[in-house]
C-alpha cells in the first residue's frame, strides 16, 4: 500500500478544534506529460479523499491533476468523542489506500 | 542616410533578439529543446467561467468572507501551497458546505472540490497545487444559505533552470 | 600607471582558473535561500514529502533479504543510535576497496558483503528510501567527512572536477556556485551548491532524488555528457562538495526548489 503520513493528536477536549494533516506518496501523473517515445503518458491520479470521524465523513476532497504529486490536505474537525479517525483515497486504476488514527477524547 | 549594409544589420540584430526572446521565455532549460514538446490544450478564462458556472449555476459570486493564500512568487509551479479560509461560524444553520478551486491557464480548469460541514468547526483548508504559468487563482465558497463567496490572487510562476532531460 | 594597468588586466586573464573559493563564514546553504514556504515544507516533519521515504526506509531497514536472510537491523540494530554521525561523513574511503564510496554505494557494498542480496538500483525507490532513513540519522549534525593522506587525492580529483569548464556552455561548477551564488539564472537564485540535504525532494522532480541525480541535471544543464550513475568521478566529486560543506549541518531529507 502507498506510504502514508497521518497527524492527528493522539488527546484532546471535547469541543476543542483539532488540526489533521495527510501526506500520501502518490506520483500524480497529470495525463498532459509526454514521455519519452512522444506519446503522452496516461493520467494516473488519486481522485478522492475521504475522513471519517467514528465512521461519519467529516471531510471530502475531489482532486484533480492539478494537485501537487505526493497529495498532502490540512484540516480540522471539532474533537467530539474518543474512537477512530480514519482516511481513505482511492483513483485511477483502482487506487486505494487505507489509514486510521485514534484519538482519546476526555 | 541607412545603407544596404545597415538595413541588414538591424535585421540581423532584430533576428538575434526575437530568437534570444524565444529561448528566455522557454526558460534556460527548456531552450535546450527537450523540456517543452507538445504544448498540451490549456484552460482558458472562458473554460474557467464554464467550470465556475457548473458549480454555481445562477447564483451571484459575491466578493468576501473567503481568503484565498498564495505566495505571490512561486519558486516552482509544481508543488505551490494554497490555503483557504472561510469566515464562518460553522454551526449547524450557518456553515461553508463546499470550497472549489479553479485556474486559467493549466491544461483542466479544475484544482479541487472540497466538502465540509458544521463538524469541521473551522473552514479553513491547506494543500499543495501545481500551476502551469503565471495565473489567477480563484477560490469560490458555498455556504450552507446557498450563498457563493470568491476570492482570487495572481501568482507570478517562475521555471526552475537546468532542468533534466526526460 | 598606463604599464601598470596593463600589467594588471594582462594578469587578471592569464591568472591560472581557480575562482574565488567561498570563505567559511560565509557559507550559506540553499536552505537560506529559499521562500518561507519551502522552507516550512522541510521544517515541518509531518508535512515535508521526504518523510515518506525515510518512513518507507525504515521498514526496509528491518526487512529480512538476501540469501543470508539478514536485515539491516539484525547487524546495526537501532539506526537512531548506529546510524547516528554515519552520513554526516559520507563519502567514505573504503579500505579494503581503496577509494571512498557514497552512501548508496556502501549501502549496496553491504547487501552484496553481507546479506547476499543484490544491489539496489542506483535511484530506485528503495535504495532512495534506505539512504534518506540513514541521513536523517544525522540531521542537524556537522558534516565531516576524513581529509587524510589516503582521502586527499580524491578531494583533489574532486576539486579539479568542480574547478574545470566543461561542456557546450564550456562552465565550470564554481564559476556559478562560487563566483555567482546568489544572482538569478532564469528566475531562480543560484545556491552555493553545499550537498547538505540529500538525498532530497526537489520541487522540480515532484519526487525524492539522489545527489548524482542533480549533478547530472547540472552536468546536462551545461551541455555536457554525464558519467553513468555509480561513476567514481561523481563520488570524487560528492566527496570534494562534502568537505567544501564540512562544519555545515546535515538536513537530510532537505527540500528544494
Amino acid at each position: 500500500m502507498a506510504r502514508a503520513l497521518i497527524n492527528v493528536p493522539a488527546k484532546a477536549k471535547r469541543g476543542e478544534i483539532i488540526e489533521i494533516k495527510t501526506l500520501i506518496q502518490h506520483e500524480m501523473e497529470t495525463g498532459y506529460r509526454v514521455g519519452t517515445n512522444g506519446n503522452m503518458i496516461p493520467r494516473d491520479i488519486i481522485t478522492d479523499f475521504v475522513c471519517k470521524y467514528n465512521g461519519e465523513e467529516i471531510f471530502r476532497a475531489d482532486l484533480f491533476p492539478a494537485i501537487a504529486a505526493n497529495p498532502f490536505f490540512t484540516f480540522y474537525t471539532v474533537a467530539t468523542e474518543s474512537g477512530a479517525i480514519s482516511f481513505e483515497w482511492s483513483g485511477d486504476n483502482g487506487f486505494t489506500a487505507a489509514e486510521t488514527a485514534t484519538i482519546t477524547v476526555e | 542616410m541607412p545603407t544596404d549594409h545597415d538595413k541588414l544589420q538591424a535585421t540581423r540584430r532584430r533576428f538575434l533578439t526575437d530568437a534570444a526572446a524565444l529561448a528566455g521565455s522557454a526558460g534556460f532549460g527548456a531552450g535546450f529543446g527537450l523540456s517543452l514538446t507538445v504544448k498540451p490544450a490549456s484552460a482558458t478564462p472562458e473554460t474557467m467561467r464554464a467550470a465556475l458556472k457548473r458549480v454555481v449555476g445562477e447564483a451571484t459570486l459575491r466578493k468576501g468572507k473567503v481568503k484565498l493564500d498564495l505566495p505571490p512568487l512561486v519558486e516552482n509551479g509544481n508543488v505551490v501551497p494554497l490555503t483557504v479560509t472561510v469566515d464562518s461560524p460553522m454551526t449547524a444553520t450557518d456553515h461553508v458546505k463546499a470550497i472549489h478551486v479553479f485556474n486559467e491557464k493549466n491544461p483542466q480548469p479544475n484544482v479541487i472540490g472540497v466538502q465540509l460541514g458544521p463538524r469541521a468547526g473551522r473552514a479553513t483548508m491547506a494543500t499543495r497545487i501545481r500551476l502551469a504559468d503565471t495565473q489567477t487563482v480563484t477560490a469560490v465558497a458555498e455556504l450552507s444559505d446557498g450563498t457563493f463567496w470568491t476570492d482570487n490572487i495572481q501568482v507570478i510562476v517562475t521555471l526552475a533552470a537546468c532542468v533534466e532531460n526526460m | 600607471m598606463r604599464r601598470a594597468l596593463l600589467a594588471a588586466a594582462w594578469l587578471a586573464i592569464a591568472a591560472p582558473a581557480t575562482t574565488t573559493e567561498i570563505p567559511i563564514a560565509e557559507r550559506k546553504s540553499g536552505y537560506d535561500l529559499m521562500g518561507p514556504d519551502t522552507r516550512a515544507m522541510q521544517d515541518d516533519d509531518t508535512a515535508n514529502p521526504g518523510m515518506l521515504w525515510v518512513l518507507d526506509g525504515e521498514a526496509l531497514w528491518n526487512r529480512k533479504s538476501g540469501t543470508a536472510e539478514k536485515s539491516c537491523a539484525d547487524c546495526h540494530g537501532d539506526a537512531g543510535t548506529s546510524m547516528k554521525g554515519v552520513a554526516a561523513r559520507y563519502p567514505a574511503f573504503d579500505a579494503a576497496r581503496g577509494r571512498p564510496f557514497d552512501l548508496e554505494q556502501r549501502i549496496n557494498i553491504c547487501r552484496a558483503d553481507r546479506q547476499k542480496a543484490t544491489p539496489l538500483p542506483f535511484e530506485s525507490k528503495e535504495l532512495l528510501a534506505l539512504a534518506a532513513f540513514i541521513g536523517r540519522q544525522s540531521r542537524g549534525m556537522p558534516i565531516e567527512v576524513a581529509q587524510d593522506d589516503r582521502t586527499k587525492p580524491f578531494i583533489e580529483a574532486g576539486r579539479e572536477m568542480f574547478e574545470q569548464r566543461q561542456g557546450q556552455l564550456n562552465l565550470s561548477c564554481a564559476q556559478c556556485h562560487d563566483d555567482n551564488w546568489g544572482q538569478k539564472l532564469a528566475g531562480a537564485p543560484v545556491p552555493q551548491g553545499h550537498a547538505t540535504g540529500y538525498p532530497l525532494y526537489r520541487l522540480e522532480w515532484q519526487t525524492l532524488g539522489s545527489l548524482q541525480r542533480r549533478l547530472r541535471n547540472c552536468i546536462s544543464g551545461m551541455r555536457a555528457e554525464p558519467y553513468a550513475f555509480g561513476a567514481p568521478e561523481y563520488v570524487d566529486l560528492e566527496l570534494f562538495l562534502m568537505w567544501r560543506a564540512r562544519g555545515m549541518k546535515v538536513e537530510t531529507p532537505a527540500v528544494r526548489p
